[in-house]
């Protein structure tokens, strides 16, 4: 009598989705009804602590935690490894678990190794 | 005190003083090529933390500051031209709203300042009234700039909520002395306005003894925080040299190393009588300066105390002074006094008619403040939010 | 209707099933094609509902615990202590004038805070509520439920970014900065638990941690030495996940005005906060069910409170410890928010892997040999906390201070 997870999640995600929208558009039927927007040119001017705002606020903006962001990809990579592994960690064979434990050497020697040449800095 | 030649301290504010523009970039804050484009966002004056209507326009290289311009003079009314048309006495409601959280202090210095220039001698009673009442102004300050500090570095109101609770019972014992909470327009040329009653003084006393809990209480949260710690320790260094330079006061020029208190060096009113100590800071960074008002609000409680206890008897003013009406002959003087802020001063020039010729005054906030680019450059926005924060401006001062 | 004897097992006490057995009166009577799907959206519903309430009530706890620490009453004025206050909040958020940037990017302005709260929401499907209360049970929910999470910040950029704002670009950026500093220990700190549980699955972690050592002390993760680490290192990466102090950077209000959130108005901005709330729930959710033994009872005489009673127990006092720490702490800045992550809880939770590993490995260890186990894995979290500990704190300290010479 169970749905399938997925069709299930699936059936989540719409609910949750159409939630959100089901309140803004309750508030859309109010504002249509009772209170009509109001728009302005220096309402909807982006808020500049009072000041008219000058220049783009779209820029190349300056990512200082570029380096963070790459160990961070290899990290949240070797993780998804490293969840199998996890799952069948109890069952596995003793030459298994020294290969996992080349594999997790490998994965803190490379944190090491970013935090030793000053990587893991804001430049 | 020896001066540093100011070529040698090599920052942009020595610069500046030869003839560029605010807003110099130094070669070591400057961004990178290719890195990303500047952004510049003004914080303030309709800002959480600018401590009132004031502005940076800071230059963005990511996180950190480039380039900052501080804008000001939002709340200026115009202040000094009032007081050359103001009588002496009617300037005195005025000084209120200069400091307006230290309006006791501010009435001394300009009480100091007409003494100075009319001749007037100052009853013993009321100089000890003026000192409890100071140093009260100073508790209330330094608790207060403890917690706006600490909400400026995103607590989420606990310190403040603490340090208001502290500040409510010194405003009520200056409202029950002077009718009003932070306008106390208290000071007169010769003494003070009110006797203080003796309950008043029971009232203070008990204040006073229960104030070194409080400040216990609210160190044992804060000052060794390991978030506190890491958050403004290193953070917004003045170089002493930079800050004699500069004409810094107060808190701030000893958070830097320099022992210099007007308490001491001038030794206006009774202060020589009373034993207390100048705490100083070494590094000059945030926290130094935190912790410096921490201590010097200890030494305030010894020297509420030592006062309530020697309080003598006597009239607070006397009683053929003259307060309306006065006409100090031509002359200047100037009159300082050791503000929570630091030095707050009133220069005035009389002419020997009813008004001042020319009334100038030396806001300690507004000095402290130039250096504020100095000390944000290479530091991140929210290392800027809380420097601005240890410096304690009140824009009712700085924009006068 | 004769009152049965106590039953057997607590399983199967009626008031235990009673969600299941409600569920089913109500769709009973329906034709099989049709009854899994209207159950499946009953049991939706109850969690929206649940967790809306919870977002309501969690809102106005907060600001009356906030206002209790802080010597202030908190709302009071709205119904009797307050309690009408989120209906009075929620109201307001759906009359006030939504107001949108000219230049900003309609689309995306619109679509962040319904992606948000979209993506709180997911992860709470496969949280197990109590005994036989889950949602949808999947092999691998653990790793479902975090892949959704990890979404919420890009939902934060989103906001950020689309509102063409200064300070929210910067609240933005600091949002990615988050998103890849406190992924990595928020999962890292998970791969123990699994390792001893054998399984991805929630309902089994929550199984494994059943019974008590002695009849006394449950099997609890969170019990464990290589338990606690990890569910310190999960509960400060969860913290920083959800935006919360001290770690509340992108929003942080005495620097970037309110961050992502300054654009927007109205009950987009109400959306933002439903989104914190049920992000830190659903979390805290995960945290029970990983560390706090699930709807487990901690003691064999207390069974007799329904499993899902012992769930939301565990979970508002989580919640509360969330509220606490609002109430208690500076913000961080944002290097050293980024350290905090990499040079401490990333090393710490690395290191936890291996003393879970140990652990699983020696799950046969009885007797005095079990002692052993505890002490190895107890050293395994001490030392590697002092000395990176000292590592993180270097360069500051208490000072002593002067005083000028008269």
């Amino acid at each position: 009598m169970d749905l399938h997870p997925y069709a299930f999640l699936a059936l989540f995600l719409l609910v949750a989705i159409a939630f959100p929208i089901v309140l803004l558009a309750v508030a859309q039927v109010w504002f249509r009804f009772f209170q009509p927007p109001k728009p302005s040119p220096s309402k909807q001017d982006p808020y500049e602590c009072g000041v008219a705002p000058h220049g783009d606020a779209w820029i190349q903006f300056k990512a200082h935690y570029y380096l963070y962001a790459i160990v961070f990809l290899i990290f949240d990579v070797e993780l998804l490894f490293l969840l199998p592994l996890a799952v069948a960690f109890t069952g596995l064979p003793v030459g298994a678990w020294v290969a996992i434990l080349v594999f997790l050497f490998l994965l803190a020697e490379g944190l090491v190794w970013a935090w030793h040449r000053g990587h893991l800095e804001w430049s | 005190m020896m001066l540093p030649d100011p070529a040698s301290t090599g920052l942009a504010r020595v610069r500046k003083i030869e003839g560029s523009a605010l807003g110099l970039r130094t070669p070591a804050f400057a961004p990178e090529e290719g890195a990303g484009d500047l952004l510049e966002v003004s914080l303030g004056p309709h800002h959480p933390s600018t401590h009132g209507v004031f502005r940076m326009d800071v230059v963005l290289d990511g996180e950190r500051i480039v380039r900052l311009k501080p804008v000001f003079g939002y709340l200026h009314r115009n202040h000094e031209k009032l007081g050359e048309g103001t009588s002496y006495l009617g300037s005195m409601p005025y000084t209120d709203r200069l400091d307006y959280l230290n309006s006791m202090t501010n009435n001394w210095a300009y009480a100091i300042a007409v003494e100075k220039l009319a001749g007037i001698a100052v009853t013993e009673r009321a100089e000890y009234i003026r000192v409890i009442l100071a140093e009260l102004s100073r508790l209330l300050n330094h608790t207060c700039l403890a917690g706006f500090l600490m909400q400026d570095c995103g607590c989420s109101g606990t310190p403040l909520m603490y340090a208001f609770r502290e500040r409510e019972k010194i405003l009520d014992l200056f409202e029950s002395l002077s009718g009003s909470r932070m306008m106390c327009n208290f000071q007169r040329f010769g003494g003070c306005r009110v006797d203080p009653s003796a309950e008043w003084l029971a009232a203070t006393r008990k204040l006073v003894d229960g104030y070194g809990a409080f400040l216990d209480e609210f160190e044992a949260l804060l000052s060794g925080n390991e978030i506190v710690m890491a958050r403004t320790q290193g953070v917004g260094r003045l170089p002493a040299a930079l800050a004699v330079n500069a004409g810094v006061t107060g808190p701030m020029l000893r958070a830097s190393g320099v022992g210099h208190d007007l308490r001491k060096v001038d030794g206006y009113g009774v202060y020589p009588r009373f034993n207390f100590r100048v705490p100083i800071g070494r590094e000059g960074d945030v926290y130094d300066r935190y912790m410096v008002r921490m201590l010097e609000m200890r030494e305030s409680i010894s020297i509420l105390d030592q006062a309530l206890r020697g309080l003598p008897g006597g009239p607070i003013l006397d009683p053929k002074s003259k307060q309306r009406g006065l006409r100090p002959k031509a002359g200047e003087a100037y009159g300082r006094i050791e503000g929570p802020k630091g030095e707050i001063g009133f220069f005035l020039v009389s002419d020997g008619t009813g008004n001042p010729t020319r009334y100038r005054v030396r806001a300690p906030s507004f000095v402290n403040l130039t250096i504020l680019e100095d000390l944000c450059l290479g530091h991140s926005v929210a290392d800027a939010v809380i420097i601005l924060g240890s410096i304690d401006i009140v824009l009712g001062e700085v924009d006068r | 209707m004769i009152l049965a004897a106590a039953p057997a097992s607590p399983a199967d006490a009626w008031l235990e099933r009673a969600p299941v057995l409600l569920r089913d009166a109500l769709t009973g009577w329906l034709p099989d094609a049709l009854r899994p799907w209207v159950a499946a959206l009953l049991s939706i519903a109850t969690i929206l509902g649940v967790f809306g309430l919870l977002f309501a009530y969690m809102t106005l706890a907060e600001r009356k615990i906030l206002g209790r620490i802080q010597n202030r009453p908190g709302p009071n004025r709205t119904g009797p202590f307050g309690l009408l206050q989120p209906f009075a909040d929620a109201i307001k958020a759906l009359t006030k004038e939504d107001i949108v940037p000219r230049a900003a990017d309609q689309v995306l302005h619109f679509l962040a805070p319904v992606v948000l709260v979209a993506l709180s929401l997911i992860g709470l499907a496969v949280i197990p509520f109590g005994r036989n209360l889950v949602a949808v049970e999947m092999e691998a929910s653990v790793l479902y439920f975090f892949a959704a999470g990890a979404a919420t910040e890009l939902a934060i950029f989103m906001a950020g970014w689309a509102s063409r704002n200064k300070y929210s670009l910067l609240a933005a950026m600091r949002a990615l900065a988050q998103l890849i500093s406190y992924e990595v220990p928020l999962l890292l700190s998970v791969v123990p638990v699994i390792v001893v549980a054998g399984s991805l699955s929630t309902t089994d972690i929550v199984a494994a941690q059943g019974g008590w050592a002695a009849g006394l002390w449950p099997h609890w993760h969170a019990l464990t030495p290589w338990g606690f680490s990890a569910f310190a290192v999960f509960m400060v990466a969860a913290l920083a996940e959800s935006n919360r102090s001290p770690f509340d950077l992108p929003e942080a209000e005495s620097e970037l005005i309110a961050g992502h959130l300054t654009e927007y108005s109205g009950f987009k901005y109400a959306l933002f906060f439903m989104a914190e709330y049920l992000g830190m729930a659903a979390l805290s959710a995960m945290a029970v069910t990983l560390f706090l033994g699930g709807w487990q009872a901690p003691l064999a005489v207390l069974e007799f409170i329904p499993s899902y009673a012992w769930f939301g127990v565990k979970l508002l006092l989580l919640l509360l410890g969330f509220i606490w720490i609002r109430a208690t702490f500076p913000r961080l800045r944002i290097d050293q928010l980024t350290r905090l992550s990499w040079k401490f809880l990333v090393p710490l939770a690395l290191v936890n892997l291996i003393n879970g590993g140990v652990w699983a490995a020696t799950a046969d260890w009885t007797g005095a040999a079990a002692v052993v186990r505890w002490f190895i894995s107890a050293l395994g979290v001490v030392v590697p906390f002092i000395f990176l500990a000292r590592s993180l704190s270097a360069g500051y300290g208490p000072r002593t201070y002067r005083y000028a010479s008269p």
